[in-house]
Parts: structure tokens; C-alpha cells; sequence
């Protein structure tokens, strides 16, 4: 596989203000993303994976944020570009796929129009020029009939054909890097698999490196090459989706896998972990974060300042705590209570 | 006997226009749903936005007007008894909504959204009403303190919580759950649907589980009915929709659930392409005049297809 790298993301910290005091929701990240790839960022609501898509097209509130570190992007970085450079790389080099795509597109636009305002910003086709390569894009998100949907609204045309609208807005410009934050999340499972499908074969089109941010491990299962699973603001497990799903090591990672129905259709109970996931101001910064999800785990399981170690070739793991996790009877397969069984 | 038993229930709702606003068409959202829910089971009710799932139950609880068909709950036909003369039943269905985070009055106390009902059936003094409370929060696993605190100080399984909490109040046989966890994250989705299988099997609940997801539908429900534009499609047993699905929509809802084992991802793709091709070719032959599903046939004791 192709490995060149679209983007590099170096030591990134994003904070944000509360009473006049910054929290980072992203703790020193380093990530790579390259061309071709498929990579999932995983993890519940408030573990910083949203911060960091907002981060990476610097679409923050700038008041209340503070973004340090480094995105390296075909040789610059983003966060020294001011507000007039970002906005000629958002939505031509960078395409964003939101997940309210109701929300996401104007209403008082009519689709064509959506389409062409990013076309009028970063290309100098002529009027006509610009209309047909509208009526391709809408062809090629297998949008039926493009004459019709171009002069729609868009509380005209359903959840499915909205998302499609918005993944032709995003690669408009055949963006090199994709960042999709819960793409599928509004939409039933059949539209969803449609979307997905499109996702994978427009990717194969354009080699665009494609960010996917999800709660769902379906979707990281059916699509991603590669998986972040992130935790109260850092990365808890880096691997290949086959390393990931067939060995996890990082508690964390575990215990999501078990707590989703259906991995493991007979089981009477799901897994339910500890406690919940810290707010921002509380995060346990300098230790093992997730050691308070785990509490039958002696901290000396657990080391000072864990960083992320590899454990097999592009797999990494944070702490050493994975390597005192069971859950009880872990030879039978995916678990039930963790806890009680740790007593 | 079945405690709930649909027989062919139909939720038009009038189309207006023209003259005078007349009536000029119906939506039929729910049109000849015959469903039987036995005690202490759980239905799941699946099928994607639009298809009338939610207004089924919504029906059912009396949030609908129903126009045809009757709902007999415990041998009792709620459509033929008059809407003051049905207190007494009310009490006896109760609802958990989709969204933790509208259907909670967010300028009530919780002692006072969890009270409401019990305000509504029963004359309790002030001191009985909060034990009453605080023993419900207890059951559902908050501190009693809670009682006294607003929904917006909890997160999003606890309020699924409370809105169980304020179901379970007047001891319901039968509760209706829309999407109860389709706004939670996982490892709370896995709390509140454990928390829901335990006071099943502690009070004999029978639930009518509606939902999108498959997934969840495998894990809570005994009988599983599909719908789709108004009407069953499919209906049966767990293992009969699963593992021998037979009409073509219900092929390719399961089909389209995103497979957790990567390394099958690129057969169940082609499986999904194959199903996709089918269904555009067939569907048209298995729908009536109206575009709507036919009616079902029995296949096994168990196991009804709308096919022809």
C-alpha cells in the first residue's frame, strides 16, 4: 500500500477556555495520515475525536480555543495559515462531510447553487463550464437525476440524497484528504450502506486520504484501513481494522467491542464499563486515563505518563495496563461483567 | 393470551387542499398491522424512518388517533371504550421516548417529572410520594438525592434513566420503548439495555421494542416484526428472521448491517450488491396496486412472509 503521507498532525493540543482557563480536549497527538488510506478515528462523545476534525480545518471558535502544535499538509502547516490561506485550502484541498447534512447545507440555496459556490471560490470555470461539472458530480454520487436535483432545495430531497449532496460539495475540488465526522449517524442502515459504499469507491477514484470519524465499530469494521481509538482527549490504541478487531489490547478498546450487541449475538448481558467518561476539566491528566474505568486493576498495573508503545508492527498501545486486563472468562469469548469478576 | 393484540390497525392521516381545506387524500402510515405480543416477551418492531413504526406504538398508547382496526389489551378493545373510561388501562401501558433529551421537562425537578403519573392515579401524601420516588431512582441505580435535582445536571443514560424511572411508576404491564437508546453512546446503549432485560424478567414486562437497529433488535427481542410502508412485511421468531429471512426487504436490512468482522468485508459487500440487484427486480412484484406489501402468509407456526 501506498504510505506518502497527506497530512501530519505533530504534538497537537487543542484547548478550550472555561472560566478563563484552558483545557485541551486533545492531548499532544501525533498522527499520520497518508494517501489511500482509510482512517477511523473511534470513540465516545467527549473523548476529543470531533475536536480534532474541527482542529484539523481550524473551524474552531477562536476566542475560546487554543490549537498549538503542528499539521503538516503537503509541506505547509495549517495552523500558521492565516484566516484568507486556510479558507483557499478548506473545501478545495480539504473536503468535510458533516454528520446533519439538514444542518450542514443552506436552505434558502438551491443545491446547484451549494455546489457552485465552492466551485466559484476555487476554480475559474465559466458559467457553463462550472454547470456540467455540477451535473457530473451529482452523477457521480449516484444522484439519478441531476437537472432536477440541481434547482432543489434541500428539504426537498430525503436524509440519503442530502448526504450525497454534501459528499459531492466535498470532493467538488478532488480534495486530497476527506474529513467525514459521523457520516452516516443520521441515516437508516440501508442509505447508510449505500453511503459507505459510495465513500469506498470515490476513494478508489481520487486516492484521497479519508478521515472517518465514528462511534459505530460497524462502520470502522466495514470501511477503515486503519484505527485511532481515542480517549478523554488522547489515543489509547493505533492498528491495522484486522489487528484491531481480531487482537485489541488497550482496555478501552476491549471493553467498547464487548459492549456492542450483536458482536456476540447470545450473550444474556452487554458489557458495561465503569463508571464515565471525565469531563474536560476533569480529565486525570498524567496518569493512565482510563485507570478510573478500571478500578480492579492495581495502579501499579498502570505506569506514569504512558506514552504509546508498539507492540507489533503498526500497532500501538498506551500504558501497560492491557497487559493485566481479563475479563473473567475471557477464554469463552467476549465478556459480560468485568467488574463483578475482578472482585 | 396475548396482552396486546393489534388486528388490523390503520393511522390515516387527511391530506388538506383546495377549497375549503377539504379532505383530499390520506397518508396511510400505518395501513392493517395485525401484531400479538404474549406476556413477559419482547416485540421488536423494525424498519426504517417513514415506515410507521413509531406511530404504531404512538397508536397504541393513544398519541394517535387510530382509524380503523382494533387494539385489544388485556381481552379489552382500547379503540371501543371511551377516553375517560380508559384511565384504569393507561395506567397499565406505559412509554420510554427516543430522545433523553426532550421528553424530560427540563423545568421540573426529577422527583416531580418521576411523581407525574403517580400525581395523576393515585392521592399519595407528600411524604409517600417521596419514598415512592426515591425507591424507583434507587431501582434504576441513581442516588435518591437525584429527587431533587433538574434533568440538564444529568448525562445522557442517566436522564434514559429517569425517563424508565417515570414508566415504571405505576407498575405498567406493558411499555412501549421508541428508539430508547438510538441517542446513547455504546457503553451507556449496553447499560440501559441490560438495566431493561433485568426489570423485564423482575416485574414480567412485555416490551414493544421499536427500533432501526438490528443489531440491538437481536439482542433484546423474542418476536421481530418488519415493516414497511404501512404494513408487516415479515414477521416471526429471532432465529427466523436472522438465519432464514425471506422476503427480499428483509434480506436486505440485514444485509446492509455493517459487518464487525473485517475480514469479511469484502464478501458481505458482494453479498449486498447481489441482494440490492434482487430487490430492485422484485419488489415491484411483491407490492399490491398501491405500492404497498401484501398480506402475510404462514410458513411455519412461527414465521409469517408477505409474499405472494
Amino acid at each position: 500500500m501506498n504510505t506518502e503521507p497527506v497530512l501530519q498532525i505533530k504534538d497537537l493540543t487543542v484547548s478550550f477556555r472555561i472560566k478563563d482557563e484552558y483545557y485541551p480536549a486533545v492531548d499532544q497527538l501525533d498522527l499520520t495520515i497518508n494517501k489511500n488510506e482509510v482512517l477511523a478515528i473511534v470513540g465516545e462523545s467527549g473523548c476529543g475525536k470531533s475536536a480534532l476534525a474541527l482542529s484539523l480545518t481550524r473551524l474552531h471558535d477562536n476566542k475560546n480555543t487554543r490549537i498549538d502544535g503542528g499539521l503538516i499538509f503537503k509541506g505547509q502547516d495549517l495552523n500558521q495559515l492565516s484566516p484568507g490561506q486556510m479558507n483557499k485550502i478548506r473545501g478545495s484541498e480539504i473536503g468535510m462531510i458533516f454528520q446533519d447534512p439538514l444542518t450542514a447545507l443552506n436552505p434558502l440555496m438551491t443545491i446547484g447553487r451549494q455546489i457552485e459556490e465552492n466551485l466559484d471560490y476555487h476554480t475559474t470555470l465559466s458559467k457553463k463550464e462550472k454547470t456540467k461539472r455540477i451535473y457530473e458530480l451529482l452523477e457521480h454520487v449516484n444522484i439519478t437525476n441531476p437537472q432536477r436535483v440541481y434547482n432543489q432545495y434541500p428539504h426537498e430531497l430525503s436524509g440519503g440524497m442530502r448526504q450525497r449532496v454534501m459528499i459531492a460539495i466535498a470532493i467538488a475540488c478532488r480534495p486530497s484528504l476527506i474529513i467525514a465526522d459521523e457520516p452516516t449517524t443520521a441515516l437508516d442502515v440501508t442509505i447508510q450502506s449505500q453511503i459507505l459504499d459510495l465513500l469506498k469507491q470515490l476513494q478508489a477514484e481520487t486516492e484521497a486520504g479519508i478521515v472517518l470519524i465514528t462511534h459505530d465499530l460497524g462502520v470502522v469494521a466495514e470501511m477503515a484501513d486503519r484505527v485511532v481509538v481515542m480517549y478523554a482527549g488522547e489515543i489509547v490504541e493505533v492498528a491495522s481494522v484486522m489487528d484491531l478487531f481480531n487482537n485489541p489490547l488497550h482496555p478501552y478498546t476491549r471493553s467498547l467491542l464487548a459492549s456492542m450487541p450483536g458482536a456476540n449475538a447470545d450473550q444474556e448481558q452487554l458489557h458495561v464499563i465503569h463508571g464515565r467518561v471525565p469531563s474536560l476539566q476533569n480529565i486525570p491528566r498524567g496518569s493512565c486515563r482510563f485507570s478510573e474505568r478500571i478500578p480492579w486493576i492495581p495502579q501499579t498495573a498502570h505506569v506514569q505518563n504512558p506514552q504509546l508503545d508498539e507492540v507489533g508492527p503498526g500497532h500501538w498501545v498506551r500504558c501497560s495496563c492491557y497487559q493485566h486486563f481479563h475479563f473473567e472468562d475471557e477464554g469463552k469469548g467476549i465478556v459480560m461483567d468485568g467488574i463483578a469478576g475482578a472482585k | 393470551m396475548a396482552l396486546l393484540e393489534l388486528n388490523n390497525l390503520k393511522v390515516h392521516y387527511p391530506i388538506r387542499g383546495g377549497f375549503f381545506q377539504r379532505v383530499v387524500d390520506h397518508v396511510k402510515a400505518v395501513d392493517g398491522v395485525s401484531i400479538q405480543i404474549e406476556p413477559g416477551t419482547t416485540y421488536g418492531l423494525v424498519g426504517e424512518s417513514g415506515c410507521g413504526k413509531t406511530t404504531t406504538g404512538r397508536a397504541i398508547i393513544g398519541l394517535n388517533k387510530i382509524t380503523d382496526g382494533t387494539v385489544a389489551f388485556d381481552g379489552q378493545d382500547l379503540t371501543r371504550i371511551a377516553h375517560k373510561n380508559q384511565h384504569p388501562l393507561r395506567r397499565d401501558i406505559q412509554m420510554i421516548f427516543q430522545d433523553p433529551y426532550s421528553s424530560l421537562n427540563s423545568r421540573k425537578r426529577v422527583m416531580d417529572i418521576i411523581a407525574e403519573p403517580l400525581r395523576n392515579f393515585e392521592k399519595l401524601s407528600p411524604d409517600e410520594e417521596r419514598r415512592r420516588v426515591q425507591n424507583l431512582l434507587d431501582r434504576v441505580g441513581l442516588n435518591p438525592e437525584a429527587a431533587f435535582k433538574y434533568p440538564h445536571e444529568f448525562s445522557g443514560g442517566q436522564r434514559q434513566r429517569i425517563g424508565i424511572a417515570r414508566a415504571l411508576t405505576l407498575n405498567p404491564k406493558l411499555i412501549i420503548a421508541d428508539e430508547p437508546v438510538s441517542a446513547l453512546d455504546v457503553s451507556v446503549q449496553a447499560q440501559v439495555l441490560n438495566f431493561m432485560k433485568e426489570i423485564q424478567k423482575e416485574f414480567n414486562l412485555t416490551y414493544l421494542f421499536i427500533s432501526h437497529d438490528l443489531g440491538i433488535v437481536r439482542h433484546m427481542c423474542d418476536q421481530i416484526g418488519i415493516m414497511y410502508r404501512g404494513r408487516l412485511v415479515e414477521q416471526g421468531n429471532t432465529d427466523d428472521i436472522y438465519e432464514n429471512p425471506q422476503h427480499i426487504y428483509t434480506k436486505r436490512l440485514i444485509t446492509a448491517i455493517p459487518n464487525i468482522d473485517p475480514a469479511q468485508r469484502q464478501e458481505s459487500a458482494r453479498t449486498r450488491q447481489k441482494i440490492m440487484v434482487s430487490y430492485q427486480q422484485d419488489l415491484k412484484e411483491l407490492m399490491d396496486a398501491e405500492g404497498k406489501p401484501l398480506a402475510l402468509k404462514t410458513i411455519s407456526p412461527s414465521h409469517q412472509v408477505a409474499l405472494p
